[in-house]
């Protein structure tokens, strides 16, 4: 215990009177192991605490505080009682020695075993000796720590010294400027009003304490260490400030006096907090300033340029007729949410019916911010405005003007969630429901695309919301859609009318199974061109397309689907039986449209039971007889064996197979295998096919039957990963077959995807090592010799295989991208080879993506490039020059598809290969590169800026490439790189724009136009008003 | 934002419908076909400077129209009217400055570009006129920081 107190009295002198700073750590670690007590140090301390040099007392201090900070929690009661005495007491000595006193304190209020009134205790001596606001920075946020600690765990003690707490509170914050301590304050202050502190009469004075900082204008300094935005500081502010009712008589003239500023950020700030206010305050706190307010709000949503005041104008508009809408209303006063929406109406009502003019828009959105605020309010705002503007449409003959009432209009329906009709309540739009009906069906006769278009968003609009539309005014609707599908030519309105129609098929299925497919039906299927239709004058083609595109749009219930797709099947077999009028782009239409069904199929088992039954054996049926006629009889062949048309079929049948139940799905898996390994036709309809097919032989004069393998893949491969694909071993091997001796491009290249798949899927183990060995030993040997004709089916087959194995993180994937790698100094693949990683690394439609349940991994690509484009700078810097340009190609390929966050972070390595790509002659390269590089750009990393002078000559040189899309990507980053810090591009500024003159009077207006927008910002750069 | 605050001298304009946006051709995408400049691309060029009082272009205020934008592109000559929302309207001289401007630094020097008011429609048309038309008083113009403040303002695609 001796052999103790000498050690401590020694490291007590070294600190006090050695200045050893480290000796205080040392004693806290003492104290903390129990080598030592508190008592003990206070007694080792005793003569430099009692010293008459204030130095020495001060560095005893510190040396207590400091120990005092590491061990506050293992003090007993009694010994926290002594030393906050104690330093109650040192408050009143010598200036030098308070920061050690607060530190001390802040430490002591930090206890738990605080003793009961030594909390008022200690803040009665802060808030009497010391004057905060003269002490150093990190003092002062001692104090507020302290402030904050004790008003988490005393509570109820403070409250106990009432209004003193609030006073002793705003005379030490009053004052502060650094932001750090600022928001310190803020959070007290938000405690003080949250927490229910007594302010009484000190209320105005907290507020002004507070509300002085109000609007916050900061910006921090550059490279900021301590992180604080302005934003943050408004926030903390703003939930001070809009914390109580009782600072609204001093914060809403605050308010009003700042929206008169001419600083847009004040303005936007005093809205948000104005709006911020609303949930608290009640009409009694409003009252006085509403005529104020809104005056203001109308000023700034009227005269504004900038969305962001708008926006905030409209909110706090709704928010505060939203509080209004709360306020009790009692008996002898009038309602004071109808007072206040008789001023809005009354300054905006009028501009509603002046649709040419600019205030209509400003106005009717302050109207519908008001009415969209609450039940109540949309009441009173709807039957004022509607009637009158239903009249005014009814009066107005231009189109122009009925466009611009009907838009606004459709603004006053559109349901908001707060003024949705509670249970019991019904729809404030009922009364105008028949008035509102018929307009609509008026607009959506008129010849104004315009207005048809304005009109299908107002009929959406009602139809979403029940009970707006009665049975009978659905079937019109549904018969005013089916009109303009078939008469309609405008791209815009077809398009807004196939939308209104799907969205309103969801709810109404009856109507449009009974009036518009039956009606599409037959005008798909009418061949002759009646003169008398209306539809004269438009193509057969166009008329058909719409009817297409509707009717799959319109497929969004069974009922539906169950309607729609038999007429699209029928399409396609009477294309396959010949003598009908479709054309090729009619087909791949169809087919596209029936895949738009098929994504129905996700949400809606009954709709991929319809699939899995009817539509896919179908198909599958149609395209075999095709490919079974088209071998017998050369001169016919049925369009349906066209490469184009099955490459639509594909994605048809996967996205139906993709969303397949588990059971339905291993039933289809085994019905396509055997179809295509047995020939098994069982399941298809129409049972006439000759038996012994062997879709899967690859004999030269067969491909309409192998390229049928593109179907196999978009069945197999799209299933669900639990289900297994019967006979694998068999599938495989015969797949391999087809994919490295077929000579069709089609058929071996489809096999090879079909394989690919199989392998992605496969589980993985021994079998699949195997089955995956051979085919690269394979494909090896067959690259390996160079005279082969079956090179490039080899090539294809690895390729897939490759990425199969690559996005499953396979071991083997190494093996087969090493291969390709290899390839690329290959006389005869080595630009295949460089195109091939663009294969790899980006999402291929059709097969081995996530819709259809491949296996990938995430990250595969970040992975890949990690490992391998040192391999490709190693090739590039090794590669005789005239085979350079294909590493730079794969290059690019790989870094072109890499997420954003990659690029940036591995721009700087790849920075200058990517410049020599630039000036590649390879114009692939080029744009491939100049489209990587675009988006970068536009936030470039710190690596780019040292090589500017090389970028733009590049850049400038290329803007008169001999390719046109060179040229306008070239434009575009030279237009991206004008967004840069003025500093580093003011310097190019005088070449830049000499340098796109030329392209000015380029013989593409779309080059000119890139290059009128991108001289148009280098004009503005560093010139007054610019930027 | 001094705008804003001073009394706007037409504070309701009417506003007008934007024309869509130009449909592209099967011909401007293909490399060999030469595109002319014509009247659209020209009024494609200024219909969407702003105005130097509201949050519009002036396409919305309807002081350009396409069939008072005339070009010649072998002649090399442009010629824009412009229509000034009220007759007595102030910002005429800087409207026609901001059009001219935008003309010279997006055509290519070749061209000869004039820009007038629409006859008939301004008080003092033949003095702004006579401004537009003097290229000393344009460039001179275009030296005053202040002037070329406001036209550049003017010129900037308003952000979103």
């Amino acid at each position: 215990m001796a052999a103790e107190s000498v050690q401590l009295a020694g490291l007590v002198e070294e600190f006090v009177a050695g200045q050893v700073d480290s000796r205080a750590a040392d004693v806290a670690a003492g104290v903390k192991a129990g080598h030592f007590s508190a008592l003990e140090l206070v007694e080792a301390l005793g003569l430099s605490l009692t010293s008459s040099q204030s130095q020495t007392r001060g560095r005893g201090v510190q040396l207590l505080s400091e120990v005092l900070q590491e061990c506050y929690s293992g003090l007993s009661e009694r010994e926290v009682e002594v030393l906050i005495a104690f330093y109650e007491n040192r408050l009143k000595d010598h200036y030098a020695i308070t920061p050690h006193v607060l530190r001390g304190l802040k430490a002591l209020a930090k206890s738990t075993v605080l003793p009961p009134g030594s909390a008022v205790s200690i803040l009665k001596s802060l808030f009497q000796d010391v004057n905060v606001q003269s002490l150093m920075l990190a003092e002062r946020s001692c104090v507020y720590n302290m402030l904050i600690s004790l008003m988490e765990s005393r509570e109820e003690e403070l409250k106990g010294l009432g209004p003193d707490f609030v006073f002793g509170f705003v005379q030490a914050v009053d004052g502060e400027r650094d932001p750090r301590n600022l928001l310190l304050a803020f959070q007290i202050a938000r405690n003080i009003i949250h927490r229910g502190y007594d302010l009484s009469q000190f209320t105005e004075e907290l507020f002004e304490v507070t509300s002085c900082y109000f609007p916050i204008d900061f910006t921090p300094p550059a490279n900021d260490p301590h992180g604080i935005t302005q934003e943050e500081l408004i926030l903390a502010l703003r939930s001070v400030l809009a914390g109580t009712p009782r600072f609204a008589e001093f914060l809403l003239p605050l308010i009003i006096e700042k929206l008169d500023s001419d600083a847009q950020n004040a303005k936007v700030d005093s809205l948000q907090t104005l709006a911020a206010c609303a949930p608290t305050y009640g009409h009694k706190e409003l009252a006085e300033f509403l005529p104020g307010l809104w005056s203001s709000i109308r000023r700034e949503v009227f005269q504004t340029a900038s969305e962001r005041v708008e926006s905030a104008g409209l909110a706090a508009l709704g928010a505060l007729t939203f509080c209004l809408s709360r306020s009790v209303l009692t008996s002898d006063s009038e309602d004071a949410l109808q007072v206040f929406l008789d001023l809005v109406l009354k300054d905006c009502q009028h501009h509603l019916y002046e649709p040419d003019l600019k205030l209509v828009w400003p106005s009717a959105k302050l109207l519908q911010a008001a009415c969209g605020a609450s039940y109540r309010s949309s009441l009173v705002v709807t039957a004022a405005v509607l009637p009158a503007l239903l009249d005014q449409y009814s009066s107005r003959t231009q189109c122009a003007q009925r466009r611009t009432l009907l838009e606004v209009l459709h603004g006053f329906i559109q349901p908001t969630p707060s003024s949705r009709p509670a249970e019991g309540e019904e729809s404030v739009l009922l009364p105008f429901q028949t008035s509102l009906c018929s307009t609509v069906f008026s607009a959506l006769a008129e010849t104004s695309a315009g207005l048809q278009i304005t009109a299908t968003k107002v009929l959406t609009t009602l139809g979403q919301q029940p009970g707006l539309l009665a049975e009978s005014e659905v079937e019109k609707a549904v018969d005013h859609l089916t009109r303009l599908v078939l008469e309609e030519e405008d791209a815009q309105v077809s398009l807004a009318v196939v939308e209104c129609a799907g969205s309103l098929s969801r709810l109404h299925p009856a109507a449009f199974v009974s009036r518009m497919v039956p009606r599409l039906k037959e005008e798909i299927f009418s061949e002759h061109v009646d003169e008398s239709t209306p539809s004269r004058g438009q193509s057969k083609g166009a008329v058909r397309q719409r009817c297409v595109t509707a009717l799959a749009a319109v497929s969004t219930q069974p009922s539906l689907v169950r309607e729609s797709a038999p007429v699209l099947l029928q399409v396609l077999s009477s294309v396959h039986a010949g003598g009908s009028s479709f054309s090729m782009e009619e087909v791949t239409s169809v087919c596209h449209s029936l895949q738009r069904i098929a994504e129905q199929a996700r949400g809606v088992e009954e709709i991929g039971t319809f699939f899995h039954d009817a539509v896919i054996p179908r198909l599958l049926a149609l395209t075999l007889q095709a490919a079974l006629q088209g071998q017998k009889s050369s001169d016919h062949s049925s369009a349906l064996a066209q490469e184009a048309v099955l490459s639509a079929l594909v994605p048809v049948i996967s996205t139906a197979c993709a969303a397949l139940q588990t059971d339905l799905a291993s039933q289809m898996a085994a019905q396509v295998v055997s179809l295509f390994l047995d020939g098994d036709v069982s399941f298809l309809p129409e049972n006439a096919y000759p038996s012994q097919i062997q879709l899967l032989k690859s004999e030269s004069e067969s491909w309409t039957r192998s390229q049928l393998v593109c179907l196999l893949m978009a069945c197999v491969c799209s299933l669900p990963r639990s289900v297994d694909v019967p006979e694998l071993d068999r599938l495989l091997g015969q797949l391999e077959e087809l994919s490295c001796t077929c000579v069709h491009t089609f058929s071996y290249t489809s096999a090879a995807k079909c394989f690919a798949g199989l392998v992605n899927k496969s589980s993985a183990g021994q079998a699949l090592d195997a089955v995956v060995e051979k085919t690269l030993e394979r494909i090896r040997a067959t690259l390996d010799c160079e005279s082969s004709a079956q090179r490039i089916q080899a090539f294809t087959l690895l390729v897939w295989v490759a990425k199969a194995l690559l996005l499953r993180y396979h071991p083997l994937s190494a093996v087969s991208t090493d291969k390709i790698f290899s390839l690329l100094s290959d006389p005869q693949l080595g630009s295949r080879a460089a195109d091939s990683f663009s294969v790899l690394m980006s999402d291929s439609p059709d097969v081995l993506n996530r819709s259809c349940h491949a296996d990938v991994r995430i990250m595969y690509r970040q992975r890949f490039f990690a490992e391998n484009s040192a391999k490709l700078v190693q090739g590039f810097n090794s590669a005789e020059k005239e085979s350079k340009s294909v590493y730079l190609k794969a290059l690019s390929h790989i870094v072109n598809n890499l997420p954003r966050q990659v690029q940036l972070s591995e721009l700087p390595a790849l920075l200058p290969l990517l410049l020599e790509a630039l000036s590649c002659p390879d114009q692939a390269v080029q744009l491939s590169t100049l489209s990587c590089l675009q988006p970068v750009l536009l936030d470039p990393p710190p690596a780019l800026t040292t090589q500017l002078e090389a970028l733009f000559s590049r850049l400038l040189a290329l803007t008169s490439s001999p390719a046109m899309k060179v040229r306008i990507t070239a434009l575009r980053c030279v237009h991206a790189l004008s967004r840069l810090p003025e500093h580093m591009v003011l310097p190019f500024r005088a070449r830049v724009l000499r340098a796109l003159a030329a392209p000015l009077d380029d013989k593409k207006r779309l080059v000119r136009k890139e290059a009128v927008s991108a001289r148009g910002e280098w004009f503005l750069l560093g010139s007054p008003g610019g930027k | 934002m001094s705008a804003a605050t001073a009394r706007l001298e037409n504070a309701n304009p009417h506003i007008f419908q934007r024309a869509g946006e130009r449909l592209l051709t099967a011909g401007e995408e293909d490399e060999d076909v030469a595109d002319p400049i014509d009247d659209r691309e020209i009024f494609d060029l200024i219909r969407s400077i702003n105005d130097p009082e509201h949050p519009l272009s002036l396409e919305e205020l309807n002081v350009v129209e396409q069939l008072r934008v005339n070009v010649n592109d072998p002649g090399s000559t442009v010629s824009v009217e412009f229509t000034p929302t009220i007759p007595h309207c102030s910002m005429a001289t800087l409207i026609g400055l901001s059009i001219k401007v935008k003309l010279l630094r997006s055509l290519p020097d070749r061209f000869k570009i004039d820009v007038h008011i629409t006859p008939g429609t301004h008080a003092s048309e033949d003095a702004v006129n006579k401004q537009l038309a003097d290229k000393e008083r344009v460039a001179a113009a275009l030296e005053n920081s202040q002037l070329l403040e406001v036209v550049n303002q003017c010129l900037s695609t308003r952000p979103v």
